[in-house]
């Protein structure tokens, strides 16, 4: 399987890339590729232009900024499995990357290709709703930012704007009282979830103060499950609340129908990775 | 589309090549260069039979653009063996039977050649997980740990 044809061109600093992007039309950006290439294969893409930005390194990397983690969208999953900052100080994202893939397309997939692609079943999306994260987007008229919540539009369709690149992703420190949880369900290695939850808890003695339950493939974008977390916040979450929102985890998920399973399976998947995520994220929280 | 040059060290020798933009490294490698050790299995990136040694990193060679691996230094699993003989991760697979009908081993070989620079004293629960990216579907996968646990035990005394 080959690609159908197209013209290659090498970005080489984020400004190239924008310029580049203005002067092909439905040109493409390429991240990692172990998305987007399959789908060109497969004729679900067929770009005229490829911009590969894998050649920039200012989009590389990763650094704390106060109680910020600021990631470079062309970081791998194995940079972030790697980071100690992340390890000691957002460890959401070491455990969710630990689970994309396999070790060889970890080494060529990048959380901002992950982030901007549009697959419901790709993870990064609901950790940096979980997260809270802010995207920090370049295009011809400068930075814009944005935050992760309202990004994600539906399948292959997300805010970014025609000409923008994603250039970043900040994520908060997870800090004293904080929790996460996250639970994947899915067939074998390499396969994208049946269903998957990253939640975070903030606890404010034993009361939650904050909770964000976000879910991956059950439906057309990664989404957050405020019905389930609005059942919890400002509570002592028992498992009698824990039970209540997971029902309502249940009535928001809206999954496709494939191998992995019908709707109903699926959504009582997404229902019960949120149940475990949220057990797993109080406990962390609570020390 | 006009075919572009590329150039790149494989195993050891500078080659050049010139290829279409929208070739995968792993024909480049196999129908271009004649090194058929890397395998073409799956092609969507799942199997790993064709990976290769990119820059220090395994990669799926099926999912990678030879014009991305202009200027890079790629080992293929032809690379693994010198004078001396065979590397310790071919001899482990031979001693142990880490195979059978033998489509995924070069994947396997070059993947377990990286791992145990990655990972020099792995656990068994560390070898399957770095070595997840391959497939095989005959072993059942008991004879290709020990092989990668009877290759680290070599490097290791080396």
């Amino acid at each position: 399987m080959i690609p159908s044809e197209f013209e290659y061109h090498k970005a080489t600093s984020i400004q190239d890339a924008i310029a580049q992007l203005g002067a092909h039309e439905d040109s493409k950006l390429l991240a990692g590729g172990h998305s987007l290439l399959p789908m060109m294969k497969l004729r679900f893409a067929e770009p005229p232009h490829l911009i590969d930005i894998n050649g920039i390194e200012e989009l590389r990397g990763i650094r704390l900024e106060g109680d910020t983690i600021c990631i470079g969208a062309m970081t791998t999953e194995n940079e972030l499995i790697e980071s100690e900052i992340l390890q000691q100080h957002c460890p959401l994202l070491v455990e969710a990357a630990r689970l994309v893939a396999d070790p060889q397309v970890r080494n060529r997939g990048t959380i901002g290709g992950d982030v901007a692609h549009g697959d419901p079943g790709n993870d990064h999306p609901a950790v940096m709703l979980a997260l809270d994260a802010t995207l920090v987007l370049h295009g011809p008229d400068g930075e814009r930012q944005q935050s992760a919540n309202g990004f994600f539009l539906g399948t292959y369709w997300n805010d970014l704007q025609e000409q923008e690149i994603l250039v970043e992703l900040r994520v908060p420190v997870i800090k004293k009282g904080v929790g996460h949880g996250y639970s994947k369900l899915k067939r074998k290695t390499g396969d994208y979830a049946v269903a998957g939850s990253p939640v975070v808890i903030e606890l404010d003695g034993d009361v939650c103060r904050d909770i964000r339950i976000a879910l991956t493939n059950v439906a057309p974008m990664a989404i957050r499950a405020e019905a389930a977390e609005n059942i919890l916040r400002g509570k002592v979450i028992d498992d009698a609340l824990i039970e209540q929102a997971a029902a309502e985890v249940l009535a928001v998920c809206d999954p496709a129908e494939d191998l992995r399973g019908d709707v109903l399976y699926k959504s009582h998947m997404g229902a019960e990775m949120a149940r475990r995520s949220i057990r797993a994220a109080l406990q962390q929280a609570r020390g | 589309m006009a075919k572009q040059h590329v150039s790149f060290n494989l195993n050891g020798k500078q080659v050049d090549a010139l290829v279409e933009p929208r070739e995968l490294l792993v024909h480049t490698i196999r129908e271009t260069l004649s090194l058929t050790g890397t395998h073409i299995g799956c092609e969507s990136s799942h199997c790993g039979a064709c990976t290769v040694d990119l820059d220090g990193k395994s990669v799926k060679s099926c999912t990678v653009l030879s014009m991305q691996a202009d200027g890079s230094e790629l080992k293929t699993v032809e690379g693994l063996a010198d004078a001396e003989g065979l590397h310790a991760v071919q001899q482990a697979f031979i001693q142990e039977h880490g195979l059978q009908c033998g489509f995924c081993t070069p994947g396997m070989l070059i993947r377990a050649y990286r791992f145990l620079q990655e990972n020099p004293n792995p656990t068994e629960e560390e070898i399957r997980w770095g070595m997840s990216g391959n497939l095989c579907r005959c072993t059942g996968y008991q004879n290709i740990v020990k092989a990668v646990q009877t290759a680290a035990q070599t490097l290791q005394q080396a």
